[in-house]
């Protein structure tokens, strides 16, 4: 039963290890000569101001949270095909209750603006 | 047992790596042949040795570390973006199972039930790659970039997702293998769902952050995006994980909606399978490699918004037709009425672009 | 059976682990990586437990979706180095006490309600085939059918909740 997932955790390990190899090529085989002005941030040759990681815009959070629903909502949809033609009518209302609910939201959050990235 | 699942795991890598090799050429190539140049030809005949070149050149570079990066996930996040790549792989059939010194191998790494959801699963692993990448550089412009990156990735991830079911409906199965061997009895699942097939490609564009939607690599604007400060071998593994990806997710829709590994004598010659496979991708990547000649980056506030009000409620209507159409051909017992999906989802498609059209019209900027 | 043991206490080690770097990490980035690798240790359980649907489910949504989440509001905030704040009064005791609460509600699942294992885990040979997958959808939109329409309007919750905290009304803007 869990061997197929043995085989992934296999190929998981090996990808790690070749990542890892092409890394250690790189560090060994590459020149090490330390600059002040190498280690500084690039700012396409400015001298850097500021700290480098600054508080973000708040769509980002919006953009989240409706990612998170949706993708809810898609985990849904997925045994629901599998088993859609043994539910048949039933399962094509079930889940259009479930969307016609979750499209009330998302015409909320259409009119609101929130889908606008302004 | 062991022995199997390493050689077919080592078997699997070393395509990709070759492959991502051979696709920087392809592309650079076929670019140039788009846009009337010759590109690359001096490493070996025609140029063939180029890759090679340019990983010796890439090994041979220095690897900084900006002095306020946060070091450890400045050092793995080019992995965590690299591994992914790889590890969706894992569950695409390359061809039927094959005879070899008197034992049967299935071309595959796994063949897994829950298939399409390991596929979902992964591609969500991979947005932190790019989102820690920005991050830990401790970079303006890179952050900007991982962010708006990550952001699209997720955007985008629903109409994957979404596509994915599609395709769920039509096979009744997420085992890509069964979901291949349901397009043997019925025919290639792009000819019942051509917008289908048509969304998912869009999305794959935006989910390996490819032209049109390069906005995390929009040099005008952030530079190179999260991998401003990556150089050398560090630098090297974003550009593999995006070839990679590219070349695993032709992969994946070649098998969901364009037969996978069938075509004529796969079934006496199954060496045939991979051969077909390799035949389906390079043309699906000489698709996104003319969608990158041909045009020009789209904005980001576009971007996102085509992707939250255009192509998720097109998907989402693509998903209750074909649930519709299954079901009447199912109670009526005709499968030719599954003829109604195509229609309908190319109605539903023809609007959506016209709704665009006018949106594109009404706008001053536009 | 050892096999499973052996691997189960690899993962409960490996599990009690991330959870306690999550907490002690100082940057709230490595918190909330910790936590990530603390789901996907939860998924490995949940396969070993022959449900590969909600092992991917979980890292589809929990790693996937509510982590990259977390990781945007840390961003946003720009909290990624905690100020060591003041602790109140109270919060230390009602720790203990609620943790005490949990200890006890597990132990009584586990040691007056347990099911024997044969009963819930399902024989190895079937987890890996569509007919487990159709078993759970049937009881997902039969069974549960009322839950499962319920979800949506939670999610529908959420989402306007989120609008409502983030989004101005369109005159305040400007």
């Amino acid at each position: 039963m869990l061997f197929e997932y043995i085989a992934i955790a296999t190929l998981i390990v090996l990808a790690v290890i070749v990542a890892l190899i092409a890394i250690g090529l790189g560090e060994l085989f590459g020149p090490k000569k330390k600059m002040e002005e190498k280690s500084m941030p690039y700012e396409s040759g400015m001298t850097p101001y500021g700290p480098g990681t600054r508080r973000m815009p708040v769509r980002f959070y919006l953009i989240a949270v409706l990612f998170i629903l949706f993708d809810i909502e898609v985990v849904f949809f997925l045994p629901w095909a599998i088993v859609f033609r043994q539910l048949g009518l039933f399962g094509l209302i079930e889940m259009a209750v479930f969307i016609a609910i979750l499209l009330v939201g998302y015409i909320y959050a259409w009119k609101k603006g929130a889908l606008e990235w302004e | 047992m062991i022995w199997e699942w390493l050689i077919k795991a080592l078997v699997l890598i070393f395509t990709l790596l070759i492959g991502f090799g051979y696709l920087t050429y392809y592309e650079r190539r076929a670019l140039a042949f788009i846009q009337s140049r010759l590109g690359p030809n001096r490493a070996g005949p025609q140029g063939l040795m180029q890759w090679m070149a340019d990983a010796v050149k890439l090994i041979f570079k220095e690897e900084l570390t900006p002095d306020n990066a946060y070091k450890l996930v400045f050092f793995l996040s080019p992995v965590v973006t690299m591994v992914p790549s790889i590890v969706i792989a894992a569950v695409i059939p390359w061809g039927p199972p094959v005879t070899l010194f008197g034992q049967t191998f299935n071309q595959y790494v796994a063949d897994i039930n829950v298939g399409i959801l390991y596929l979902m699963s992964i591609a969500s692993i991979a947005v932190y790659g790019i989102v820690l990448a920005g991050w830990s550089s401790n970079n303006k412009y890179a952050m900007m970039g991982g962010l708006r990156s990550s952001a699209q990735m997720i955007s985008y991830e629903l109409t994957l997702g979404l596509s994915f079911v599609v395709v769920i409906l039509m096979a009744g199965s997420m085992s890509l293998v069964e979901i291949v061997e349901a397009q043997r009895e019925v025919t290639w699942f792009a000819v019942i769902q051509p917008v289908g097939a048509i969304l998912f490609f869009i999305a794959t564009l935006a989910e390996v952050n490819r032209h049109p939607f390069d906005m995390p690599e929009a040099e005008q604007e952030i530079v190179a995006g999260y991998h401003t400060e990556y150089s050398g071998m560090k630098f090297a593994l974003f550009f593999m994980a995006e070839y990679q990806k590219m070349i695993v997710i032709s992969a994946i829709m070649t098998t969901l909606f364009f037969g996978g590994y069938l075509g004529p004598g796969v079934d006496r010659f199954p060496w045939l399978g991979p051969l077909y496979m390799a035949i389906k991708i390079i043309i699906l990547l000489f698709f996104m490699i003319w969608v990158r000649a041909s045009w020009p980056r789209i904005r980001y506030n576009r971007l996102m918004a085509f992707g939250w009000k255009v192509m998720l409620p097109l998907a989402l209507a693509l998903v209750f037709i074909t649930a519709t159409g299954i079901l009447l051909a199912d109670t009526m017992g005709n499968p030719w009425l599954m003829a109604i999906i195509p229609v309908l989802s190319l109605i539903a498609g023809w609007i959506a672009t016209l709704m665009v059209d006018r949106s594109l019209r009404r706008k001053s900027y536009a | 059976m050892t096999v499973d043991l052996i691997l189960f206490l690899i993962l409960a080690l490996v599990a009690v682990a991330t959870a306690a770097g999550m907490l002690f990490s100082r940057n709230a980035v490595y918190s909330a990586l910790f936590l990530v690798l603390n789901f996907a240790s939860i998924a490995v359980f949940y396969l070993l437990l022959g449900a590969p649907f909600i092992a991917m489910a979980q890292i589809t949504v929990y790693a996937g979706a509510i982590m990259v989440l977390f990781l945007f509001v840390i961003m946003l905030l720009g909290a990624e180095q905690l100020a060591p704040i003041k602790v109140l009064p109270w919060q230390r005791p009602l720790a203990i006490g609620l943790a005490a609460v949990l200890v006890a509600e597990t132990a009584y699942l586990l040691i007056l309600r347990a099911k024997p294992a044969a009963d819930i885990i399902p024989p190895a040979e079937t987890v890996n085939t569509l007919g487990e997958l159709q078993r759970l959808g049937m009881a997902l939109f039969n069974q549960y059918l009322l839950p499962f329409e319920v979800t949506s309007i939670l999610l529908l919750v959420a989402m306007v909740g989120a609008i409502v905290l983030t989004k101005r009304e369109k005159g305040e803007r400007e």
